[in-house]
């Protein structure tokens, strides 16, 4: 399981050519390789029909974020709500390079998206947002505790970091049976500051874990802006500690965060140890609903939306390839329905019986 | 078709709020994203954004209006091929419908919780499977008791691994995994960093993922930094999932006072691991316990905290020689029976409990003792039929009075069993002090056979 034996001393502590090139030594050559691979091409070359389906799911997760708010506001769904508007490209462009038969996720809070973008019905997502016996953890979880072990996605945790450690036993599980798959874990620029993310990337890279470390970095962890919380704001240099290699992404771009993907996976698959990958990404709404969102003006957040949306971008991308702008607006017309019916299935369901407070406390009887 | 667009709840307490500006007029055209208004609670001010587009139709609630309840309609907004001028204020009700915030009773029936919710019974718990007449009986350590049962839940199932740190090469800090790296190698028996939140992560993820993780402690002092996984990630998980996503991981390692190691690494967890809903927690004393509960919770479904105690894991007991000896959780044992008081204890206690019982019967009183084993789900129908027959109960607990297992026990007969006390129930406990370094000191702090005596004289009324 040891990583190769690191090169000879001297090498190491090279320095670049002080004209902002990067170092020259081979072990900084393999931690920027997967970098400057994504830099020769950023973009990924979907086809037509991949490209609309991005855009799809993109704009799926976009209006289900956007009833969810509504529903919030209208009271329907309760306690914590962490939307995921303005985040699609990351999910979705990760999501869609996976082997779904062999691989794994796991995210934070803010899963809403993650969850459909594996195709899981929007009905029982919404259903348990707002409490009801039908919403995929029987209402017993809520927004931020979702799971569904069939698309092997493992959750949907409250606790800021966790889900990074809880990913690399997820990597453990791929590498103990050996299965070929890897786990893509999901943290944000918040949680990129919780000492156990660095005590699983040193495990991680120590066992040759299969594991991708995102960095879904929004800019701001709840009212704290990356620049008030970090000392390195870069942070896929953050593996470097552990010799796992980093990668910079634009994560507002489906295509650049698909094409980083492919080249993690595929660095990954051949047995080279975890990727840091860093997606640079921004969140139109508060850090939950009952954010006010005083730390940024609105004009950051409306030159956001106006100049790098990523359903925007793909929408462009879109007509670039000469799609016509009525079967976009056909398709989003179908995405509101499809929502407006997850709505009235979440809010018309049953709530839990009273009886379901004692299940499923314990998997056996003792 | 048109919008109505009702005064949103801001926070999950939010009942009403100031329309404080509108930032749009009727006619506007809007998109999704723009701001229609701003809108103030005692906390804060927010801005409410247009989800939809469309044409401001009619403003229905004018800015500045205070106590505007959530879920009152503010304005109209026509759809795309509208025409504004169509448009028709709802009528005007002071009764607001779907009032949110209010109990979240939009389209629900009013709960019936606390009529029919009940509690489902605990199952009749089993015995402990005979031991055939003529089986050979070892002597082994707790420590080896505690190997053996890894080892041969590691040849049964794949799926089961060891980790911590010194687990393999060192052949364990305290030697309880001696052996295991030479026969099942480093893939299943893995030696970790010093980094207890890190690979608690990483074992409780891996159960997630379908593997048996054991992971040892080297005491259970040190799993304090990793308590967030065993409670948030481990226990909390099948609840939280409805049902989809188990945990089968094993947290274990030493746990309570050991000898003049000081305050930090001398505290006894049991109390805490079982005061949490969807964890188990064993805590057994002798060899045969360890063997056979360690075996059941590497086989449970459920995380389990198995608490051992260091200073017990070199004490030797007759342990049966066989295959698959495997204990019921949550099931005490009786260890003595007797008839004049029942002394209930789990762990290192349970060694004092037997020697204040020898020296009670010297002096004409028949305690009876029993080993908790399991503290969680806790077996109260042992502890209340002894209760019936002896009328009297002390616990003995290696650890604080506050909070304790005791405090629990105590609980418990009073609730179900105070028909039958003939005296309060009385828990002899560790001081309720940090524990201190000085060997006089250490043993004034720590429960001792005389104090446990002295409690059993007590409530039967010898002095």
């Amino acid at each position: 399981m040891a990583k190769a034996s690191s090169t000879e001393s001297g090498n190491s502590k090279q320095t670049g050519a002080g004209d902002g090139s990067p170092p020259k030594g081979e072990e900084d050559f393999a931690l920027r390789s997967l970098q400057e691979t994504l830099e020769k091409d950023r973009r990924f070359k979907a086809s037509e029909e991949q490209l609309m389906h991005f855009y799809e799911q993109m704009l799926l997760i976009r209006r289900f974020e956007e009833k969810a708010g509504q529903l919030y506001g209208l009271g329907l769904i309760g306690g914590f709500c962490h939307l995921y508007i303005g985040q699609e490209a990351v999910a979705i462009g990760l999501q869609s390079a996976l082997d779904n038969d062999r691989d794994s996720v796991i995210t934070g809070y803010r899963d809403h998206g993650h969850m459909l973008a594996y195709g899981i019905d929007p009905n029982i997502i919404m259903a348990e947002l707002t409490g009801r016996a039908a919403g995929i953890s029987k209402g017993k979880g809520g927004s931020m505790h979702m799971f569904s072990t069939e698309h092997k996605f493992y959750g949907g945790h409250g606790i800021v970091g966790a889900q990074v450690a809880l990913g690399g036993g997820l990597a453990l599980a791929h590498q103990y049976n050996d299965d070929g798959g890897l786990c893509l874990a999901y943290f944000g620029d918040g949680a990129a500051n919780q000492g156990q993310v660095y005590e699983t990337m040193n495990m991680a890279a120590l066992w040759n874990l299969p594991i991708v470390f995102v960095v879904e970095n929004n800019q701001y962890a709840m009212g704290t802006s990356v620049k008030r919380s970090s000392a390195e704001t870069e942070f896929y240099r953050r593996g470097t500690a552990f010799r796992i290699p980093g990668m910079d992404v634009n994560g507002m771009d489906v295509l650049e965060v698909r094409q980083a993907a492919e080249i993690a996976f595929k660095h990954v698959r051949e047995g080279n140890g975890p990727v840091l990958m860093e997606c640079n990404t921004y969140r139109y709404r508060g850090h939950s609903m009952s954010d006010p969102a005083k730390y940024r003006t609105r004009e950051e957040v409306q030159g956001q939306r106006e100049k790098n949306d990523p359903i925007e971008r793909a929408k462009k991308d879109l007509a670039d390839a000469g799609i016509e702008e009525d079967k976009l607006k056909e398709i989003d017309k179908e995405i509101r329905a499809r929502i407006a019916e997850a709505a009235d299935f979440a809010e018309s369901s049953p709530e839990p019986e009273p009886a379901e407070l004692y299940t499923d406390v314990l998997v056996e009887e003792y | 078709m048109a919008i109505e667009l009702k005064m949103p709840a801001l926070s999950p307490t939010m009942e009403e709020g100031t329309l404080a500006k509108w930032l749009v007029k009727e006619g506007d055209t809007v998109s999704a994203g723009d701001v229609l208004a701003e809108i103030e609670t005692d906390k804060a001010t927010m801005e409410f954004e247009s989800i939809d587009e469309g044409t401001v139709g009619k403003i229905l609630v004018e800015e500045g209006t205070e106590e505007v309840k959530v879920g009152t309609v503010i304005a109209i907004l026509a759809g795309e091929d509208e025409d504004v001028s169509d448009i028709e204020a709802p009528a005007k009700s002071d009764e607001v419908q779907d009032v949110a915030g209010e109990g979240k009773d939009v389209g629900r029936e009013p709960s019936e919780a606390g009529i029919t919710k009940e509690k489902p019974a605990a199952k009749e718990r089993p015995d402990d499977p005979a031991i055939p007449e003529g089986t050979n009986m070892v002597k082994l350590t707790v420590r080896e008791a505690l190997r053996d049962a890894m080892a041969e839940e590691m040849r049964l199932d794949e799926r089961v691994f060891v980790m911590g740190e010194e687990v393999a090469e060192y052949q364990g800090a305290y030697k309880v995994t001696q052996g295991l790296l030479d026969e099942f190698g480093p893939k299943r028996v893995i030696d970790t960093p010093i980094t207890e939140y890190g690979f608690a992560g990483i074992g409780t993820g891996a159960a997630m993922g379908g593997l048996r993780p054991v992971v040892e402690f080297m005491t259970f002092n040190f799993a304090m930094q990793a308590i967030d996984h065993i409670i948030n990630s481990a226990a909390k998980t099948n609840y939280m999932s409805g049902g989809q996503m188990r945990c089968p991981v094993v947290f274990r390692g030493p746990n309570g006072a050991a000898s003049r190691v000081g305050a930090q690494h001398s505290q006894n967890y049991g109390p805490w691991y079982a005061s949490v809903p969807g964890l188990i927690v064993i805590a057994p004393y002798d060899a045969q316990d360890a063997k056979g509960l360690l075996k059941a919770a590497i086989r449970s479904d459920d995380p389990v905290v198995f608490l051992e105690n260091e200073l017990v894991y070199g004490q030797s007991f007759e342990v049966a020689q066989l295959d698959d000896h495997v204990l019921p959780i949550g099931k005490a044992r009786i260890m003595r029976e007797g008839s004049d008081v029942t002394i209930v204890s789990y762990s290192i206690a349970v060694g004092v409990a037997l020697e204040a019982a020898e020296e009670l019967a010297e002096q004409g009183i028949d305690a009876e003792v029993i080993d908790l084993r399991t503290l969680r789900p806790l077996d109260t129908e042992t502890i209340l039929k002894s209760l019936a027959k002896t009328n009297r109960v002390v616990i003995a607990e290696e650890g604080w009075p506050t909070c304790s297992i005791a405090s629990e026990v105590i609980s418990v007969c009073m609730e179900q069993g105070f028909d039958y006390l003939d005296a309060p129930v009385l828990r002899v406990c560790n001081e309720d002090v940090p524990l201190p370094y000085a060997a006089n000191l250490e043993k004034l702090a720590l429960i001792d056979k005389d104090r446990v005596v002295a409690a059993c004289r007590k409530v039967t009324y010898a002095d």
